[in-house]
């Protein structure tokens, strides 16, 4: 029963970074263990979460991804504890 | 520091009540309009967070103090301003305070987010209320919330205010005062944990209640004098009905955890088992909790129960890590798809559309420095003319005092180091102003935000992030505000690195220096037909200063601060907002306060120092002394002919040595300094007469120049690199609450501004110039 939300990897799975901008994906995991992946899912980046890539800052890092109606700048370095799934 | 229990605070009132929410959620709005002006800024005791307490005042009277803490997303642990914000809310923070409610403001068109904050306070146990914000914003957006129900789920009254606009202040305010009930002082005086009155929020018994605007419910808690009945555990099988059997699991598991904050600390229950989840759930707030107990085994206890509940977790192939953020969010998704109709994703909102031009490829940068470009010009052309009558002022006063005294000791004292002192600081406050105004608007709009976003992969490169842009930017003009705008980092070690590279930004102080100094030295000739070889001089000590800059941040991070925290950059990029011109000018004035109150004491002192080092001692002959050799028999006189030997290599003799030790006070004395030496009535930095006695002073005994354009270059490398400003030491140790930073920065800044004079002379010398 509490499975189907902790699923791990699957296999059309890529970094949340690899999205293109205007592209949406569900979050399928969120790794990691340097703490900040406590505040990325604080801030509402679960598994099953739907996220859009919204665009890239001018020099390529960070990115802009809207997440639960709202808007959120991440690293690029960041946002590889995001295992996303396109839409 | 500055304690908050001032006069106002102190006996008005001894109810507390905090005020917590996201960032970016109008809370400090929510604080301005319910405190009027009646508030407070200060810090936390041994930090430099902000800390600000102001007085509510009640339909019928009665008072309240409102502690405004630090916005935060969630209560475990990640910046120094989460973790004061924990301290003050489980009550593990030293102050004595009776918190009896907590208001939680809350950004309506971002409920869900917000929401994850509001249930982790509903779980401390304390009575809880939600300010429901930007409605709105919310409507407009596509959102509308079922406010009684969603009050209904949660067990909490909820008020919705529109902060900007000042609707539902009054309202939110009589709700306060009705769910603190009477003041009674004498009944209440248990610290804050103990007050669990509304703990059963977590139970269903009083479910079907609506709170909101209900006087009858909050009245049969508080009229409860006698001890609060012991309220239950959390049940997590009732907590999270979508979880029961998870939930049941939790209960067990976490039990030992629970019993372990039962006896070391004195959280309620409610709080008990949260914490107990908490800790569980992130090895930071585990670590939170072991750095705050005493004894070792106590420390071993909680880390042995963690890991075996952990383990136990492990067996049940629960994935602990996630723990907390899953079952809230799970809750909070359940309860958002009750409560929220969303009639359309309004994608194409405002924001959105204006965000195509300001983080553009090509245009988002060039509007962050069009926009910065328009700043300084503003601070450089409109603060000259207040900083000129600051000056005129000072010295006016300084000459009708000069005019009424009689001569001697005190009328010394008052007029040179006294006036003169006070000169220094408030020569400041018009820069500081505008500085502030213009940062608090940019802020207070939402294109701060953008410009850290823009800005980010630049500040990388130095080991920082995009928050440092605005300060170090800000610090060209003047470090003072640039250091006190340092306040918008939230990791503590880049907010440090960001403060101790600050000085090397070109301050506009270097200017009338530089502007000497090249006038005099370097000819007036074009380079490649646009440029002039003066320009470009000036032009080069810029981005001497910010090559310096990013070096000093490089070595600052890489040998210093090897075990921070690494510098993250998860940051919301708030809606575009009108910006409050009220919250604007309060802004800039509390700033201001600061630096006048708090700065100008040290530099006030340092000003009366030097000035004694300058003028005494004074000898029988000394009114008849020219004032060149007044200087030079003087303290600082001496001093600057015993560095000599050491500031030689440097190309410097002891007049600029003299120079050197009074620029102190602020580097534009140099240009004073020499006009004195030199006996130059009315001297600045463009006066031709000290220009030409600059380049025609001959050495006595060898008959040789003493200043030529190497000596001149590495002067202007010494101010470039040297920590030649009180004020800026000053507001070091005010930032950075304690004299050991703004000691590390003297001297490190000493140290590389004399190796790079020393190389540029030497180097210079080597190479057959000068």
């Amino acid at each position: 029963m509490q499975s189907e939300h902790f699923t791990s990897t699957q296999a059309n799975t890529i970094y949340l970074d690899e999205l293109k901008p205007g592209e949406k994906a569900t979050i399928r995991q969120i790794k990691g263990t340097a703490g900040e992946e406590v505040h990325l899912m604080e801030l509402g980046l679960l598994p099953g979460t739907t996220v859009e890539m919204i665009k890239r800052a001018p020099m390529g890092d960070p990115i802009e991804i809207r997440v639960r109606r709202y808007h959120l700048s991440i690293r690029c370095a960041e946002a590889r504890s995001v295992m996303v799934e396109r839409e | 520091m500055a304690e908050v229990s001032d006069t106002y605070t102190a006996r008005e009132s001894a109810i507390d009540v905090l005020l917590v929410g996201n960032p970016n959620t109008g809370k400090t709005s929510v604080f301005n309009s319910l405190t009027g002006l009646r508030q407070k800024t200060g810090n936390y005791p041994g930090v430099t967070v902000e800390k600000k307490t102001g007085i509510v005042t009640g339909p019928d009277g009665g008072t309240l103090r409102l502690h405004d803490m630090p916005g935060m997303y969630s209560l475990t642990p990640k910046s120094l301003d989460d973790s004061i914000a924990r301290e003050v809310l489980i009550g593990e923070a030293d102050e004595d305070l009776d918190v009896r409610l907590i208001v939680v403001v809350a950004d309506a068109s971002n409920l869900n987010r917000n929401l994850y904050l509001v249930t982790q306070l509903i779980d401390l146990g304390i009575p809880v209320a939600v300010a429901m914000n930007m409605m709105d914003n919310a409507v407009s957006s596509g959102v509308h919330i079922d406010l009684d129900a969603l009050s209904d789920q949660l067990q909490v009254p909820i008020v919705p205010v529109v902060a900007s606009r000042q609707r539902g202040i009054d309202e939110l305010r009589k709700m306060m005062f009705d769910r603190i009930g009477p003041v009674d002082r004498e009944t209440r005086t248990a610290g804050s944990t103990e007050l669990t009155g509304d703990g059963s929020v977590l139970s269903t018994e009083k479910a079907g209640s609506s709170p909101v605007g209900s006087t009858e419910d909050a009245e049969t808690e508080t009229d409860s004098t006698g001890p609060a009945p012991p309220s239950p555990r959390v049940s997590f099988a009732e907590r999270f009905p979508r979880r029961r059997l998870l939930g049941g699991l939790l209960d067990e598991a976490l039990a030992p955890a629970a019993a372990w904050f039962g006896e070391h600390t004195n959280l309620n229950e409610v709080a008990q088992t949260s914490e107990a989840l908490r800790v569980t759930s992130s090895d930071q707030a585990l670590q939170t909790w072991m750095e705050g107990r005493q004894e070792p085994s106590c420390k071993e206890d909680l880390k042995r129960i963690v890991e075996q509940t952990r383990g136990r977790l492990d067996e049940l192939q629960v994935p602990w890590r996630m723990l907390e953020t899953i079952l809230r969010y799970d809750q909070i998704d359940d309860l958002y798809s009750r409560v929220v109709r969303e009639d359309r994703d309004a994608q194409d909102s405002l924001s959105v559309r204006l965000d195509r031009a300001f983080t553009h490829r090509v245009a988002g940068p060039v509007i962050v420095l069009a926009v910065f470009a328009l700043v300084f010009q503003s601070i450089f052309s409109w603060a000259e003319a207040p900083m000129t009558l600051i000056e005129d002022g000072i010295a006016a006063l300084g000459a009708f005092v000069y005019q009424f005294l009689p001569a001697g000791l005190l009328r010394d004292l008052l007029v040179d180091g006294v006036i003169a002192g006070v000169g220094a600081v408030l020569v400041f406050l018009p820069q500081i102003l505008f500085l502030f105004f213009f940062l608090a608007l940019l802020e207070d709009t939402g294109y701060m935000a953008r410009v850290a976003f823009i800005m980010d992969r630049f500040m990388k490169s130095m080991g920082l992030s995009g928050h440092s842009v605005m300060p170090l930017l800000s610090s060209f003009a003047c470090a003072i505000p640039g250091i006190m705008a340092t306040r918008t980092i939230k990791n503590w070690k880049d907010r440090l690195i960001t403060i101790m590279i600050a000085p090397l930004m070109s301050c506009s102080a270097r200017l009338p220096v530089y502007i000497l100094l090249i006038g005099a030295f370097f000819p007036s000739m074009t380079i490649l037909g646009v440029f002039t070889l003066q320009g470009l001089m000036l032009f080069s000590m810029y981005i001497f200063g910010i090559v310096i800059a990013i070096g000093a941040a490089l070595v600052f991070k890489r040998f210093f601060m090897k075990d921070a925290v690494p510098t993250s950059f998860v940051m919301e990029l708030p809606p575009y907002r009108r910006p409050s011109l009220k919250w604007v000018l309060l802004q800039m004035f509390e700033r201001a306060r600061v630096f006048v109150t708090e700065a100008g004491q040290i530099i006030l002192a340092i000003s009366v120092v030097l000035w004694f080092l300058a003028s005494y001692p004074q000898p029988d002959d000394y009114d008849s002394m020219t004032s060149r050799s007044r200087i030079q028999q003087s303290y600082a006189g001496q001093l600057g002919q015993l560095i000599e030997p050491a500031i030689e290599p440097l190309g410097f003799d002891w007049k600029v040595g003299i120079g050197l030790i009074t620029s102190f006070v602020a580097r534009e004395v140099l240009v004073s300094t020499m006009a004195t030496i030199y006996n130059v009535e009315e001297a600045d930095e463009t006066s031709v007469d000290l220009r030409s006695s600059l380049r025609s002073e001959v050495d006595p005994e060898t008959g040789e120049r003493v200043y030529t354009p190497l000596v001149a270059v590495s002067l202007m490398v010494f101010f470039a690199l040297a920590c030649q400003c009180m004020a800026t030491v000053a507001i070091v140790k005010r930032e950075t609450n304690g004299w050991k930073w703004p000691i590390i920065m003297v001297l490190y800044m000493t140290a590389l501004a004399y190796v790079g004079s020393l190389v540029v002379y030497q180097g210079g010398l080597f190479l057959g110039y000068g």
